[in-house]
């Protein structure tokens, strides 16, 4: 029976062509992932293969451009958006955008995001917010959340101590240059389809010249949260919603 | 009357057994192998109810390794 079905004619899903072999070295059940698959696939469905230049962090997602099959370029910690600036001027027919986690872009790369975003350069961030260190194992960033344990606030993370979660995304709407700015999750089918159009918009503004855009994505982090996959995804619909809010904060393609 | 009937296949030496399709896919179709682990160590998924499968492609779209791929057709009913 299974057999007369697995036929070309009646694919409805495989693995986005851009996204290469290499099998990836996330933890099972990364967010990192999904990411991945929606990017090449909205650039797949841009027609920009040719086209696009990433750049890569530091962080979980360092190697991404092993597994996404586009041009790419490897910032120092923090650096992705001046670096991603300095190509578009000089490449402004291109599509470039940078993949930053929260350690990368808002604990150390802060002032290069912000002012990247408030210049108004036509880029656009990808920024995936897991609210922990992962790639170092599990420390406390500027995301974290308060009474979230981590590994440098084992009892959680206290204001008086360590100050209170940042969120970028919200700053990034006050700013004049950007003018796509959205907070999206990939737990369940319907909020990765949603990311994926989020996505879409942000490139495609920044295709445009309508400023830069700045697409968060809320996702876990179950080695650094120390739980199951499915667990981290409950944990992160339970907490990470509340503090984060999810929806477009911010669209001015339309204008 | 007619009715989708799906299909799907997972790559099982990519896949890290993060069980994320099983929970994702609304007919049960998938399980997470028992006794049995691919070349990496991971307990891999497998289709064991694969007739209640639709080809929804719920699986392959919460796949973080893009091990799933979906195939689709409709069958008709006697």
């Amino acid at each position: 029976m299974t057999t007369d079905i697995i036929k070309p004619e009646n694919l409805v899903y495989a693995k986005p062509a851009l996204l290469n072999d290499t099998t990836m070295h996330y933890c099972p059940g990364c967010s990192h992932g999904v990411v991945h698959k929606l990017i090449a696939e909205v650039i797949a469905d841009m027609g920009m293969e040719e086209k696009t230049v990433g750049v890569s962090p530091v962080g979980c997602a360092v190697f991404a451009y092993r597994y996404i099959d586009i041009d790419w370029q490897e910032a120092p910690h923090g650096r992705a958006p001046a670096l991603a600036v300095g190509i578009k001027r000089l490449w402004p027919n291109r599509l470039v955008f940078t993949y930053q986690g929260d350690g990368d872009l808002a604990c150390i790369g802060t002032a290069e995001t912000l002012h990247a975003l408030n210049r108004g350069d036509n880029i656009t961030i990808i920024y995936v917010n897991n609210a922990i260190y992962g790639m170092t194992g599990g420390q406390m960033s500027a995301t974290t959340l308060l009474e979230q344990p981590t590994a440098t606030c084992p009892t959680g993370r206290t204001p008086e101590l360590h100050g209170y979660p940042i969120d970028i995304t919200n700053l990034a709407v006050q700013l004049e240059g950007t003018c796509f700015v959205s907070r999206q999750s990939v737990e369940t089918v319907a909020a990765i389809n949603k990311a994926k159009r989020a996505i879409r918009k942000a490139f495609e503004a920044s295709m445009e010249g309508k400023g830069s855009s700045l697409v968060e994505i809320v996702s876990t982090c179950s080695s650094g949260w120390k739980m199951s996959p499915v667990a981290a995804n409950k944990w992160m619909q339970e907490n990470m919603f509340d503090h984060y809010k999810k929806g477009d904060l911010k669209d001015r393609t339309k204008e | 009357m007619n009715k989708m009937k799906g299909a799907v296949v997972i790559n099982t030496n990519r896949c890290k057994g993060c069980s994320l399709c099983v929970v994702a896919c609304p007919y049960s179709v998938l399980e997470l192998a028992r006794k049995k682990v691919n070349a990496s160590g991971y307990a891999y998924a497998q289709a064991t109810n694969a007739e209640a499968c639709v080809g929804c492609a719920a699986c392959g779209t919460v796949c973080p390794d893009g091990c799933i791929t979906v195939y689709r057709m409709k069958v008709e009913e006697k």
